[in-house]
């Protein structure tokens, strides 16, 4: 009698199961990431407190129901939000807040032109975006984003004189590796140019 | 002579033995890059506003998602508001986010990101209720969902 050989496994039907499976992912998986203009919200405080902030450092930003932009009471596109914001900012014209009882001191990081009607310093710096109830949020999130540009430009620019790095890269950096000496800068930079947005009620 | 005559003819078959292989390897790929679709949409797919300046939402599982849009039915107007399987009113957006939050740890919750996926024709006055909402019950880390792009001038 002749010895039986092992009879081998049909695999033919293999290919069939994976593209089964295949199909079944492709179908139930999305392949976008989620990325979003990320923004903390003020706290509800019960005490109100009256911060008295000074007009001229105040950037009144306000939005209209025909998507139309107001800066300081003047008529601009969303393009040029930035560079306002920028100038604005970055103005240095005067002192800065004072921290535990020590006197504010001159921005001496600013690149502005120092002007004394326009922005004291950029930790008193304030823009205020003023929207309307009708407002597409299209046109709000590009206001938003135009603003962040603004700060993220600052904050490159000083990065780029001080660490000789942007900051974009450094961020980078410390989300790859992070260390306790990028943690430093980056508060720095951050501490330099912080982000002080406020909305106002919507227009009804 | 005989020897070399005993040569099959006719061209072989390719050899599908590698098949699996290929198709497990796209299987694989499709595997890791791609993340599950959780919600069925009942409103209209948000057409995301485009801004450059975006960030990546770290920790998906930290995220809860709302969706602003118009209804599918194109009668009814105005922008309504989607979390999770249902169609919610904006005074219910606290007791939704309280869910959320009992489903993580403690020690994560102060981690938590809302995202707003909303669509760029979406008025803001839904939008800064849903704010308000988020601010009474302190989920102040919100992030407005968009595809990252330099173009703006499509946003209106």
């Amino acid at each position: 009698m002749a010895r039986r050989e092992n009879a081998e496994i049909n695999a033919g039907s293999m290919a069939d199961i994976a593209f089964l499976l295949l199909i079944f992912f492709l179908v139930t998986t999305t392949m976008d990431v989620d990325s979003g203009i990320a923004r903390k919200l003020p706290e509800k405080t019960d005490q109100q407190s009256d911060v008295i902030v000074k007009e001229k450092n105040v950037l009144d930003i306000v939005v209209n129901r025909n998507n139309q932009l107001l800066v300081e009471n003047e008529y601009v596109k969303v393009t040029d939000i930035k560079r306002l914001a920028m100038k604005f900012i970055d103005n240095g014209g005067g002192l800065g807040t004072p921290i535990d009882d020590k006197p504010g001191e001159p921005c001496d990081y600013c690149g502005g032109a120092k002007d004394p009607s326009s922005s004291d310093h950029p930790s008193k710096a304030v823009i205020s975006l003023q929207s309307d109830r009708g407002t597409t949020y299209g046109m709000y999130v590009s206001v938003q984003n135009e603003i962040e540009a603004a700060y993220n430009q600052l904050r490159n620019d000083l990065s780029l004189k001080r660490y000789s790095r942007s900051y974009d890269a450094l961020l980078q950096d410390y989300n790859d590796n992070p260390t306790e000496s990028l943690k430093v800068k980056i508060d720095d930079l951050k501490d330099k140019y912080p982000q002080i947005i406020t909305e106002p009620e919507p227009i009804k | 002579m005989s020897k070399f005559k005993k040569k099959k003819k006719g061209t072989p078959g390719i050899s599908t033995a590698s098949l699996p292989d290929i198709v497990f390897m796209l299987l694989f790929f499709f595997m890791v890059s791609t993340t599950m679709r959780e919600t069925d949409l009942l409103i209209k797919k948000p057409a995301l506003p485009v801004a450059s300046e975006v960030k990546k939402l770290e920790h998906k599982s930290l995220v809860s998602t709302i969706y602003v849009g118009k209804s599918k039915d194109t009668r009814i107007s105005g922008d309504k508001i989607q979390v999770n399987d249902k169609i919610i009113a904006v005074k219910d957006i606290p007791s939704f986010i309280y869910s959320e939050r009992a489903l993580r740890k403690e020690d994560e919750v102060k981690f938590m990101t809302t995202s707003i996926k909303a669509d760029k024709d979406a008025s803001v006055g839904t939008v800064l209720d849903i704010k308000e909402q988020l601010r009474d019950i302190d989920a102040l880390k919100i992030s407005f969902s968009t595809s990252k792009g330099t173009d703006l001038s499509k946003n209106f």
